[in-house]
């Protein structure tokens, strides 16, 4: 305890050149980058040591332009390709030249992260289709910002974990200083000369959430760290400052229903929808499962099962499925009939049984192909199952709980090219955000993979070495 | 806890990785994983036998405690491992105990020493030269042979039950190619691109517990040749020792010495350092005990070549056969053990992936 305080009243004694507001990847690249430039750096990270390193703990791969083969990465992956990509998930809620500038530089990126510790693998098995697109990181996000950490350390970057910061203080139109708890103990004010801010998105605060989506929010699990809950960004919102993206929208998939409130991350998702008849509580199928592939259509599923009445969704198989999807973290419900299951499940046995048979009866002879889009579709069913569609009748049976699990929320900072905080009045000259805080510019809606990991890491580049250049030059202007 | 609950755990833990896999670069666990949906307890027994403790895929793992999930596979395997050294390497008493407690160890290396003593002094041979002036040649080999080969019996029936329970198909001469050059190289302790293991500074990568074992590794195996050698000196050219420095049993003995003493002091500094959780707790002390018999073995070794001709020999000659003849009768039930599984494991895990391929 004692150290802890002499520790605080240190960090409380300097006047900081750069202070970074969160402890994920956009906030490390910042902080790396300054401190290379020169910088004397203070990371504020809310979560303690063990939580360290956000959402971005989570992830496993980032999206890299490539004109050619480079380290894991196959083939070539151009700018216009991928802006196709990033139109198509987006719908054109994406502003161009914001994204055109994070996608030409995410290039160089992949060098710069080896250089600072970052290992990459070739693609993860079952995700071949992502092999020229996306780089993977050997042992994932959090070997990612371990490595990041040990760097920032390496440079003399001071690192204060447990800090949630509740105000950033501005003086005009500058920043001044942070208000800051160490530990839950009394706010104390933190002194800088510039701020990148990198603390997230909003999606932990449920109540929250529940004024932006409605009362059914209170039913969807949140996939990643419980500690991004959008204070900094209301703070910076309620000063004024500009705001991108939809205020109401969370990016949402189906996940395991039985994943842990929060944190549950990427083993609670679920990849037997396109195999199965999915049905509501009341044992009523309510969407096309064999729309398309699931990576295209893996996102929509939060949405849809959010749409439904207690914001849940059963899956079924039969036993010729079972092996066909990635392995789910918890084992299937499973019974010999389909009233067995419907009783395990809590569902009324006769609603759903009457959903299989009609299933089973529209189900029309074919060749089934996991694979690719067969064409095996249902004859005179609503809603259709257009793919896949093969009758649930091999016993024995098993079924999946999905719950929408939010990924992200669209709401954030305005910034532009230089990663600065816009307010209408111009930009911030000393204020910078980066990552997940100010991806709703160009991830305006949908969610291309990869993309969030290439945001903060172009951005939080960007921030650290603008940050780093006011600073140094008004040293040099007081030496001169 | 119970060999059940290791199990268990071990396949809850298991489970979980197979759903993310983001492991996968680091070692030969993974690729092997997701081969299976389900684990049988020869498939988990594998996966242990195949993990090197590198400890990269605890501090990488985003589920780790506080997290519900409280992943920890290296300790988890570590448990199984362990569990599968004692399980199938008969007797089972011995095996508990000297796995576990370096005090037992030490008993049966002081008794050693007793015997040795007591046999010198009934039997000192009225003639021979060097170390056969203290104890016949034909009594060592009398003593040493049985408490050799007993030993290696005992871990190849243990290896043969492996075999069995993980249900690898017959081998042929390219698995056990591949499997030397992986043990040669200690690919599952490089982190998958080299950068070295996890062992003791958490999640910094260094190449330490890899140089360390090496030595200690190439330096039993020089220390055995050297013997090899001197016996075969022994019986073919009627060379008897002690032999001169510059022969082939002292230049490999002496360098094999070495190597032994400076990788058994740098393994247990290290384990010193590494973070007991994420091992098998329980065997922490018998794997010290063990570390310094060794350490003991090749010390004394050395000492046993400086001091020929000196008064402090015959001591120093029983110290040092107490010491291998301890670490030899205790081979199947000390860590000892564990070279002869991870090769087997190595060699098994080609056989599986040549029938996979097929
Ligand atoms: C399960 C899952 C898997 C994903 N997989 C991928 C993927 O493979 N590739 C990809 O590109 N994207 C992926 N994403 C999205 C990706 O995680 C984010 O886009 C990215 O991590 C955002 O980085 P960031 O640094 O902006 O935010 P984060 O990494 O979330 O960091 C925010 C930081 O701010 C801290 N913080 C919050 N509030 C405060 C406060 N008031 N005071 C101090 N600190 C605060 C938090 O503790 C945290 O350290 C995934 C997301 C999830 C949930
Ligand atoms: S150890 Fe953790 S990060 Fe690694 S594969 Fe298992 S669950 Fe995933
Ligand atoms: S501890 Fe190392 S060798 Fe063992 S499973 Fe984990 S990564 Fe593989």
């Amino acid at each position: 305890m004692v150290k802890t305080v002499k520790e605080v009243k240190s960090v409380k004694d300097t006047v900081w050149d750069v202070i970074v507001v969160g402890g994920g990847n956009a906030a490390l690249c910042a902080a790396i980058t300054a401190a290379e430039a020169g910088a004397k750096v203070l990371i504020l990270e809310g979560a303690p040591k063990t939580y360290r390193g956000g959402n971005s703990r989570h992830t496993r791969n980032f999206r890299c332009m490539h004109q050619g083969p480079l380290s894991v990465l196959t083939g070539a992956y151009h700018e216009d390709e991928y802006f196709n990509d990033l139109m198509l998930v987006t719908k054109g809620k994406t502003d161009e030249s914001l994204a055109r500038h994070a996608i030409r530089a995410s290039e160089e990126c992949l060098p710069w992260m080896e250089a600072h510790g970052v290992r990459f693998q070739p693609s993860l098995s079952g995700t071949l289709s992502l092999s020229r697109t996306n780089a993977f990181f050997l042992g994932g996000g959090k070997a990612l910002v371990n490595a990041y950490y040990n760097t920032a350390q390496d440079l003399g970057v001071t690192v204060k974990y447990d800090a949630q910061v509740s105000h950033i203080g501005m003086v005009g139109d500058c920043f001044s200083h942070v208000a800051v708890s160490f530990a839950g103990g009394d706010t104390v004010e933190i002194k800088g000369r510039a701020v990148v801010l990198a603390s997230g998105g909003f999606q932990s605060d449920l109540e929250w959430l529940t004024r932006a989506w409605g009362p059914a929010a209170a039913n969807f699990l949140i996939r990643g760290t419980p500690y991004n809950r959008g204070v900094v960004l209301r703070d910076m919102l309620d000063q004024g400052c500009e705001s991108v993206g939809d205020p109401t929208q969370c990016h949402a998939v189906a996940i395991d229903g039985r994943a842990p409130k929060f944190d549950g991350g990427i083993v609670t998702r679920l990849d037997c929808v396109p195999f199965s008849i999915v049905v509501n509580r009341d044992g009523e199928r309510f969407y096309d499962e064999g729309e398309d592939v699931w990576p295209k259509r893996y996102a929509i599923w939060g949405r849809l099962v959010a749409g439904q009445p207690d914001q849940v969704g059963y899956a079924i198989i039969d036993a010729r499925s079972r092996d066909l999807f990635m392995p789910s973290v918890f084992p299937p419900v499973q019974a010999d009939t389909i009233d067995d299951l419907a009783d395990k499940l809590g569902l009324d046995p006769n609603a759903l049984v009457q959903t299989v048979e009609t299933f089973n009866a529209a189900c029309t002879e074919g060749d089934f192909t996991p694979t690719e889009l067969d064409g095996l579709s249902t004859t005179g069913l609503t809603p259709p199952k257009t793919n896949w569609a093969r009758t649930i009748s091999h016993p024995p049976f098993y079924a999946y709980q999905l719950r929408p699990g939010v990924t992200f929320t669209y709401l954030g900072l305005k910034t532009g090219h230089d990663a600065r905080v816009q307010t209408t009045n111009g930009p911030l000259p000393n204020v910078f955000a980066a990552g997940e805080i100010m991806a709703g510019s160009i991830l305006g809606q949908g969610y291309l993979a990869g993309f969030g990991m290439t945001i903060g890491t172009v951005f939080g580049r960007i921030a650290g070495q603008e940050a780093a250049k006011i600073v140094l030059s008004q040293e040099a202007q007081h030496v001169a | 806890m119970s060999l059940d609950t290791h199990l268990s755990e071990a396949r809850r833990q298991i489970e979980i990785c197979n759903a993310c896999r983001y492991c996968e670069g680091f070692c030969s666990v993974f690729p092997a994983m997701t081969r299976e949906k389900a684990f049988a307890d020869g498939d988990l027994t594998h996966l242990a036998n195949l993990c090197h403790n590198c400890r990269g895929c605890y501090y990488s793992c985003q589920y780790t405690e506080p997290h519900e999930f409280a992943l920890n596979i290296p300790a988890a395997l570590a448990e199984v491992r362990q569990d599968s050294w004692e399980r199938l390497v008969g007797p089972q008493v011995l095996a508990k105990a000297f796995h576990r407690s370096g005090v037992a160890i030490a008993g049966v290396l002081v008794l050693g020493f007793a015997l040795l003593m007591a046999l010198i002094s009934v039997m000192r041979p009225v003639s021979g030269e060097g170390f056969y002036a203290e104890l016949s040649h034909n009594l060592m080999v009398a003593l040493f042979a049985p408490a050799f080969l007993l030993p290696l019996y005992a871990v190849a029936v243990g290896l043969r039950r492996y075999w069995t329970e993980t249900g690898a198909p017959k081998m042929v001469l390219s698995d056990v190619f591949i499997a030397f050059k992986q043990a040669g190289q200690l690919k599952n302790l490089n982190g998958g691109q080299g950068q070295g293991c996890n062992f003791e500074r958490e999640d910094r990568y260094t190449d330490a517990r890899r140089w360390f074992h090496q030595a200690v590794l190439f330096g039993f195996l020089l220390c055995f040749a050297a013997t090899s050698v001197a016996t075969l000196m022994h019986y073919l050219l009627d060379l008897k020792a002690p032999y001169p420095l510059l022969s082939l049993p002292k230049m490999f003995g002496v360098t094999g010495g070495i190597l032994l003493v400076i990788g058994t002091i740098g393994l247990g500094w290290l384990k010193t350092k590494a973070d007991p959780e994420l091992g098998a707790k329980r065997v922490w002390g018998g794997e010290m005990g063990f570390i310094a018999l060794l350490g003991f073995t090749a010390a004394s070794g050395l000492a046993l070549y400086a001091a020929t001709g000196s008064a402090v020999m015959p001591i120093l000659l029983v110290l040092h056969l107490g010491a291998v003849a301890t670490l030899f009768l205790l081979l199947p039930y000390t860590k000892m053990v564990h070279g002869f599984f991870r090769l087997t494991a190595l060699i098994a895990e080609e056989a599986i992936k040549r029938r996979g391929s097929m």
